[in-house]
């Protein structure tokens, strides 16, 4: 098993390096070039989904990512440190009712998890008051990582 | 790649040029164009998506936004998108439902023509 971790601040430009990361190291994993764009998607939906968290409830915290090679899956766990049953609870606040047209466009936010939902080959969400973890995985090659 | 936007006026369409990457992080500026254009009683949107590489659900949401914006002025907001990668996600989430979506801007123009 070759594991890959990365972390990185609550900031919406990252998102764009956590998905080209995950993009590279799934295309050295053996993953197929014809889900690499699904693989990039999912990752990005999960960071954007943990980033929105973080800015919500703990900004200084950071998101982590694993990248992991194993046995001939290519697996991707973001794990976040928002309490997630309160963020569902904010987003409740918010409501999809909107007469005015006066809320936040991010009201769509919840569509992540159903984007990586239809996306990933396998998918678990862990809620938790320590926060949310999403794990993630495609088929890859066999012979997993290459050492180089 | 970053975000890149233009706009003009044909009639009484107006059409959005989108290049590059809408997520998170830019899909923000996508939303002030939007906002901005239908505060000026632009409430015909035609978005141009054939150089969009990348889009997720805040896009998306920035676009859902958008089209209650012009709804609420009897106006439109139609997509015109013929990628694959990017028309998946319209589908994942149902929206192709939502969007009237094209294969050409002159497609819809034409279309938009016979809804006057």
């Amino acid at each position: 098993m070759a594991t890959v971790e990365l972390t990185f601040s609550a900031l919406p430009a990252h998102v764009r390096t956590a998905r080209l990361v995950a993009t590279a190291i799934a295309r050295r994993t053996g993953v197929q070039e014809s889900l690499l764009d699904e693989v990039r998607l999912a990752v990005g939906e999960a960071c954007s989904r943990a980033v929105e968290a973080h800015r919500l409830h703990c900004p200084g915290e950071p998101i982590r990512i694993e990248l992991r090679d194993d046995l001939g899956r290519f697996e991707v766990t973001v794990t976040d440190s928002a309490p997630s049953d309160e963020l569902e609870h904010d987003r409740a606040l918010l409501g999809f009712d909107d007469p005015f047209g006066q809320l936040p466009d991010d009201v769509m936010a919840g569509f992540g998890i159903a984007v990586i939902a239809g996306l990933a080959d396998d998918v678990q969400v862990y809620p938790s008051q320590k926060g949310m973890c999403i794990r993630m995985s495609w088929p890859a090659a066999t012979n997993g990582m290459s050492p180089v | 790649m970053d975000l890149k936007l233009d706009h003009h006026s044909e009639d009484r369409l107006t059409i959005v040029e989108v290049e590059g990457e809408i997520d998170v992080y830019t899909a923000p500026r996508l939303r002030e164009l939007l906002i901005d254009l239908v505060n000026k009683g632009n409430f015909h949107l035609l978005v141009n998506m054939e150089k969009v590489d990348f889009l997720d659900s805040t896009g998306l949401g920035v676009l859902v936004g958008g089209l209650k914006r012009v709804r609420a002025h009897d106006g439109s907001l139609e997509l015109v998108c013929t990628q694959e990668r990017i028309l998946k996600i319209f589908r994942i989430t149902g929206l192709t439902k939502v969007f009237g979506i094209y294969a050409s801007v002159d497609e819809a123009k034409e279309a938009h023509g016979r809804d006057k």
